[in-house]
């Protein structure tokens, strides 16, 4: 069963519909992305399953129950990690953690002991008791993101926790996801950096103009679309035999060549390499490099909006 | 209750720090106090805490009418120890000693006062102030006005009494001047123990002044917490949003009341304000914080960003201020005077002012209720705007 079942929720203000029919789910131990550019409806779509605002229509049901806005119980299962830096710049990183394990009903010790587990986790330890204001942005980031661990969720939901954020700092988020993941958490990841979600996904919402455009994994989305996989090889000598050789592979869908490298699409590359890479061997092609390009996901957006992921 | 309680702990942690709100809710108050104090108590003479004031009478006229006037009216005053009277030849000499500072205010009794009052002619007695001291000149004014409204009735009753009388009517203005009681001290007296003493007034008036800027910014921490993105982290916590909303209140609450506590005791303590029986001051005060709490966030409900709130509630709390008397007297306002009743600070004052009076605690229910009622028509209207102020 789906820890997270989100069926059909609309959100319109005024005239506009910001949020249109939008249906998906989240298993436990996996993460779910919400692909999509900025205005896309990720944000809105977050608030409404956090209970920060009132759907219009739909149903949500966390842990196989009716969620919604007033909804307590059903709260509490969920971390939040808004896209805004949600601390508090005047206290120190153990109050805002302690001040919010006491907000989800952490009892005063629990609240002490598991803000001490959450600064480990984000590697705070030794600033805990700075204030935020001294932080830089990439530890504020951290910070934002343990205060979703505090309540032990089981549906973590990020909006965009990386932006702004330098390499290290995004590597630790990373590590902390996929450690939640393997913890059994369900992960909802909202981002416009395709990159993060290829990363860290398993399945993928594309999102665009408040409606999923298509849904999961990045393989099915770009069989989904249409889109090839090119295997780049370059070699010395031989091209021509090894050209034909290619071709008669039943897998191959096109191959040409130019100076020294070959190029050849097909379908799944990572399923055909193995055979391509036999078939030169046997016709004695010394090869170089192997290089396979699948398509990605800002692809698959490109296909199915006309337009970039960072428009 | 324990989230709300969470809220609350962290609110009060954090308005503690707050540099502006210490600097609104104890400094300016309690300097603005010592400062008008200073002013416009000092100037007059404020010695153990009364009223007292330096007049100059030039009696031109020197008959009857005018000897009764310095000498029935000015003569009791006098001898209460309220004034102190020196008398010059001409209206020059009067106003030089107002201009030295001698006087705070000259009474001049022109040529021929007596006898034209005698003849039912209209004259004038002239009160020339100085801008120094504004409450002396306006206690100069109010006897100048309580003496010719006290002729003008002897006045009266003479022309009725003499159209049913064979009585010469000459004769009967005769004796109604011989028994007319002068303006009494103890008239006075009873009129002054309705109100603060000019310590007590100026303490208390800025105090509760100030106490709006302090729910202010305890009120706008609603903005401040939507601004840094924590409200939409305190949403999405279980926890109600009506929840939410009371916190946030109670610290404004919980503020003005430290706020005010520490100005009553402070204000005691250092200027010697008389406050009166901590139980009724403990009512208004409490009362008068709910009020200034629920005016500011019913006020704030229609704001729609943190900038817009303050400067909505800046001027709210400025306007309120003036016309409910808390920063000068009610009586200055003149017509307007009527509004002060729709403000929270006349009913404080008023209050404070009744319990000083008899220093029964019941003489301040009506107050206290006017207070709470305005309190829960702020406090409704911040609960009926709840979702906007709420929408992270």
């Amino acid at each position: 069963m789906p820890f997270l079942e989100v069926e059909g929720i609309s959100k319109s203000y005024g005239s506009t519909k910001v949020v249109d029919n939008v249906s998906f789910s989240i298993a436990e131990g996996e993460t779910y992305g919400l692909l999509g550019p900025n205005g896309a409806g990720k944000t809105t779509t977050i608030s409404i399953i956090v209970g920060i605002l009132q759907r219009d229509s739909g149903s949500i049901r966390i842990n196989g129950k009716e969620h919604s806005v007033t909804d307590k119980a059903s709260k509490a299962h969920i971390g939040f990690v808004p896209q805004q830096l949600a601390v508090y710049p005047d206290l120190s990183a153990v109050d805002n953690l302690r001040f919010f394990a006491r907000l989800y009903g952490l009892s005063r010790a629990d609240a002490r002991r598991r803000s001490e587990e959450v600064l480990e986790v984000i590697g705070l330890s030794d600033r805990a008791g700075e204030t935020v204001s001294a932080f830089s942005g990439g530890m504020a980031r951290r910070l934002n993101i343990g205060i979703g661990l505090l309540n032990r969720p089981g549906l973590l939901i990020l909006d965009e926790p990386t932006v702004g954020v330098d390499p290290q700092s995004r590597n630790a988020i990373f590590e902390n996801v996929k450690k939640q993941t393997g913890e059994g958490v369900a992960v909802l990841y909202t981002t416009h950096y395709m990159e993060e979600a290829e990363r860290l996904c398993d399945r993928v919402g594309v999102i665009d103009g408040g409606q999923i455009k298509a849904e999961g994994t990045q393989r099915e989305l770009v069989s989904a679309v249409g889109e090839d996989d090119t295997i780049v090889l370059r070699m010395d000598g031989g091209r021509e035999s090894a050209i034909r050789t290619l071709e008669a592979l039943p897998e191959t869908k096109q191959v040409s060549g130019e100076g020294s490298e070959i190029t050849m699409l097909v379908a799944d590359a990572r399923a055909v390499l193995p055979q391509v890479l036999d078939s030169l061997t046997q016709t004695g092609t010394v090869l170089r490099s192997v290089e396979v390009r699948e398509p990605d996901l800002e692809a698959v957006f490109l296909h199915l909006t006309g337009k970039a992921l960072r428009d | 209750m324990s989230a709300i309680l969470t809220i609350l702990i962290k609110d009060l942690r954090q308005r503690s720090r707050d540099g502006t709100l210490l600097l609104f809710a104890l400094a300016l108050p309690l300097g603005l106090a010592f400062m008008l104090n200073a002013l416009l108590g000092g100037s007059s003479g404020s010695g153990e805490g009364g009223f007292t004031a330096e007049y100059t009478v030039v009696d031109e006229d020197g008959g009857d009418v005018a000897t009764a006037f310095t000498e029935g009216v000015l003569g009791p005053l006098e001898d209460d120890g309220l004034l102190t009277v020196t008398t010059a030849a001409t209206e020059d000499d009067g106003i030089e000693s107002v201009e030295s500072g001698d006087a705070d205010a000259a009474f001049i009794i022109p040529s021929g006062f007596s006898d034209s009052l005698a003849d039912g002619e209209s004259v004038e007695l002239t009160v020339i102030g100085s801008a120094n001291a504004p409450e002396a000149v306006q206690v100069a004014r109010e006897i100048g006005r309580a003496f010719a409204g006290e002729h003008r009735r002897i006045q009266l009753a003479v022309t009725i009494a003499a159209e049913g009388s064979d009585t010469d009517g000459a004769e009967l203005a005769q004796r109604a001047g011989e028994t007319a009681a002068p303006v009494t001290v103890e008239e006075d007296a009873s009129a002054q123990r309705r109100e603060l003493d000019t310590v007590t007034y100026y303490s208390a008036g800025t105090a509760f002044f100030f106490l709006f800027f302090a729910a202010m910014f305890s009120v706008n921490s609603i903005f401040e917490e939507r601004g840094n993105g924590t409200l939409a982290r305190l949403l999405a916590a279980p926890i109600s949003r009506p929840g939410v909303l009371a916190a946030k209140l109670s610290s404004a609450v919980l503020v003005g009341i430290a706020s005010m506590a520490i100005l009553v005791i402070a204000s005691s303590l250092l200027f010697g304000a008389d406050w009166g029986a901590p139980l009724g001051v403990a009512a208004l005060s409490v009362s008068g914080v709910l009020a200034a709490v629920g005016i500011t966030a019913g006020v704030a409900g229609f704001a729609g960003n943190s900038e817009q709130a303050l400067n909505w509630l800046s001027v709210i709390a400025m306007l309120l201020g003036v016309l409910g008397g808390a920063l000068f007297p009610i009586t200055q306002l003149g017509a307007l005077s009527t509004l002060s009743y729709f403000t929270p600070h006349r009913w404080f004052l008023d209050g404070l002012a009744n319990l000083s009076a008899d220093g029964s605690v019941a003489t301040v229910l009506t107050p206290v209720l006017v207070l709470l009622g305005m309190a829960a028509v702020g406090g409704g209207a911040a609960l009926f705007r709840m979702g906007r102020m709420l929408h992270s």
